[in-house]
């Protein structure tokens, strides 16, 4: 990895981190990218439509992040994800039938209906949970790696979380007590310039999160998080890096979220420039893949067009379950409150 | 069963080993609590015993201490996680109550927590308002936290026993002031399931609700009001979540009278909602207003003087009992 002039910080992945890309690793990451995609619009517009309830948090422009991550973990690795976490869950392996039933409420859902949008987990996949509480899920992620290490058995854990959660309490205290312990971690920031409605320059001195592990003790290591290649790259050597024992690595992913903080209608208070969301939309991260598929002759066209059009169809049999899926009923609302 | 003398300690200390060995999944962490053995003995030799594997010292972090318990108990480990202080549970509360307490509902069943929490609440030591406070009731109001207040050597060892072998998060808040308490513990492990109450003593003129260490001074009061003739059933219920209502409802049922002492502040306290139990299920046999005896709502001060005036002791307590006796 090449270092800059922040001593501490290293700008990834190295030099012909693509060059032997299979056509079959590009089409599987573009496939979860657009499973992420259509899942979003789809849900923006099924929650504005006033069709589903709920708080919705779209992840349509940050798909490269959690698809190059969780592409090289494994069921038996863990996760923690954010309220922004539909995307996380696909490419953790979520199934759309039963996301979409949970964002409705149904029984068939992931929680049962309990959950809803900001609290989809499912253990048996290793998805510890969405987390509504900014920086919640951080902690978490510790005790999973600390319970890989405990076992031996060979698994790492992530948790992703945004650039307002680098400044919250539980971030410092995770990212500290990981690198004390060594444990087998992946701190993954996506950092799309905004906390909520509040810009970066105005909530940090610092131009790059990744900065922040030298204060811990652990490298970090900056990647374009449009660059779904690239974040896979990097990913993979911080997973090599955890299981070898040497410990946590924060990765901080520059990515943009094309859609409000809630919802899908767009900017609803002018906190960003048009141009701004302009210009990172040109580099949306799918067509950055396409292209780059296209170029090396590794995936036609039509090809691509198939991965958009089999998931369209994926995701209308989806909702169209959800929609047919039982209510919950009230009489068992005390029922998982505790462990009996 | 071999039974002999130890301390309130000594108890949990030596269920905390039992409860190591019978199981190696359960492991150990917090402040000071691998060396130091924790700053109130409650870890000695645990290090020893155990290893650096399964008790291990943390940097002070008690969202991440929690966390970490979060994490690894989901994933099926049962991690014994320490707060020192009880005070200091505001620094790790998201994690506690909207982390831990919340992760089986929100996921829909999918997830169980087997967190054990311990700390050390109360007062009377002149450890002034951020180390003498009993939070008991803002935890056992977060539905999937269990609250257990080991008031005698015996409970201290079945509760942290019961509260590892739980399938939920549980908190164990040990008291202070009763450290060296001494009393019979039997050599074997054994548990003591959470919301199971105990009659400590048996009378037919007023039941006592006592919560962890006034356990120990409405037991004198008691013999104080036996002089008086005045007969006082003493009800612990051990854990004040769950609570159980059913025991300490017959047993104003039977007394028809009812005090309920707490070290916590009176507004809000546990004591609120024991007593509005008690009206709502029992309320036909009462012969008085129930009554509560508890912390003034104040922080606790420093001044041994004012801290005498503000913990609840035998005699108010003893006071108390005379004014609900008294009625009607």
């Amino acid at each position: 990895m090449t270092q800059t002039a922040a001593p501490s910080v290293q700008h990834g992945p190295s030099e012909g981190y693509a060059d032997d890309v299979s056509r079959e690793l590009v089409l599987e990451l573009h496939r979860t990218m657009v499973r992420i995609r259509l899942f979003e619009e789809h849900s923006g517009k099924l929650v504005e439509s006033g069709d589903m309830p709920g708080f919705l948090h779209l992840y349509v422009g940050e798909e490269a992040v959690a698809t190059g991550v969780m592409s090289v973990f494994t069921d038996a690795d863990q996760m923690t994800s954010t309220h922004r976490g539909h995307g996380h869950a696909i490419a953790k392996g979520a199934e759309f039938r039963p996301m979409f039933a949970e964002l409705y409420g149904k029984t068939t859902g992931y929680c049962k209906g309990r959950g809803g949008s900001m609290h989809i987990g499912d253990t048996q996949k290793g998805m510890l949970g969405a987390n509504a509480i900014v920086g919640g899920g951080i902690p978490i992620a510790v005790g999973a790696a600390f319970a890989s290490q405990y076992r031996g058995d060979g698994t790492v854990a992530a948790s992703f979380f945004g650039d307002g959660a680098t400044n919250i309490g539980a971030f410092h205290e995770a990212v500290n007590m990981a690198a004390v312990w060594d444990l087998p971690v992946l701190f993954v920031c996506e950092n799309n310039g905004y906390a909520e409605f509040t810009a970066q320059g105005n909530h940090m001195k610092l131009d790059d999160i990744a900065e922040r592990a030298a204060s811990y003790g652990i490298p970090g290591v900056v990647v374009d998080g449009m660059d779904v290649l690239a974040v896979r790259a990097v990913a993979i050597e911080a997973v090599d890096r955890a299981k070898r024992g040497e410990g946590p690595t924060l990765i901080e992913a520059k990515t943009y979220r094309f859609f409000d903080h809630q919802g899908i209608k767009g900017m609803r208070i002018p906190y960003r420039d048009p141009a701004e969301v302009e210009a990172w939309r040109e580099r949306d991260a799918i067509k950055l893949l396409e292209a780059v598929g296209v170029a090396r002759g590794l995936v036609s066209e039509s090809e691509f067009a198939a991965n958009w059009a089999d998931t369209e169809a994926e995701i209308l049999d989806a909702i169209e379950f959800a929609r047919n899926s039982p209510d919950p009923d009230p009489a068992d609302i005390l029922d998982d409150v505790y462990s009996v | 069963m071999t039974t002999r003398e130890l301390t309130y300690v000594k108890a949990f200390n030596e269920g905390l080993h039992q409860a190591m060995a019978a199981d190696p999944d359960v492991f150990l962490v917090g402040e000071d609590v691998a060396g130091y053995g924790g700053v109130f003995h409650m870890f000695d030799g645990l290090l020893t015993e155990f290893g650096d594997k399964r008790v291990k010292d943390t940097p002070i972090s008690e969202q991440a201490i929690i966390g970490l318990g979060v994490g690894a108990a989901a994933r099926g480990l049962r991690p014994v996680c320490d707060l020192m202080f009880m005070d200091f549970i505001g620094v790790a509360m998201d994690q506690i109550f909207n982390q831990a307490a919340k992760m089986k509902y929100m996921f829909g069943g999918g997830a169980v927590v087997p967190l054990t929490i311990t700390t050390a609440g109360g007062g009377g030591m002149s450890a002034a308002a951020q180390h003498s406070q009993s939070l008991e009731a803002w935890l056992a109001h977060i539905p999937g936290l269990k609250v257990a207040l080991p008031a005698s050597p015996y409970d201290a060892k079945g509760l942290i026993v019961g509260a590892i072998r739980d399938d939920n998060p549980t908190i164990v808040v040990m008291n202070k002031k009763m450290l060296g308490v001494k009393g019979p513990v039997p050599e074997e492990i054994y548990a003591i399931p959470m919301g199971q109450a105990n009659i400590v003593r048996a009378g037919t003129d007023i039941t006592v609700v006592a919560i962890g260490r006034m356990v120990v001074e409405a037991t004198k009061a008691a013999a104080t009001l036996e002089a008086e003739g005045i007969s006082v059933e003493i009800i612990d219920p051990r854990t004040v979540q769950p609570l159980d209502t059913p025991a300490i409802i017959a047993s104003v049922k039977k007394t028809n009278r009812a005090l309920i002492v707490h070290e916590a502040v009176e507004f809000g306290g546990i004591g609120a909602e024991i007593s509005s139990q008690i009206q709502e299920h029992a309320f036909d046999y009462l012969d008085a207003p129930v009554g509560r005896v508890a912390a003034p709502f104040s922080p606790s001060p420093y001044a041994p003087i004012l801290e005498n005036a503000y913990m609840p002791d035998a005699n108010r307590i003893a006071a108390g009992i005379r004014s609900v006796v008294g009625r009607g």
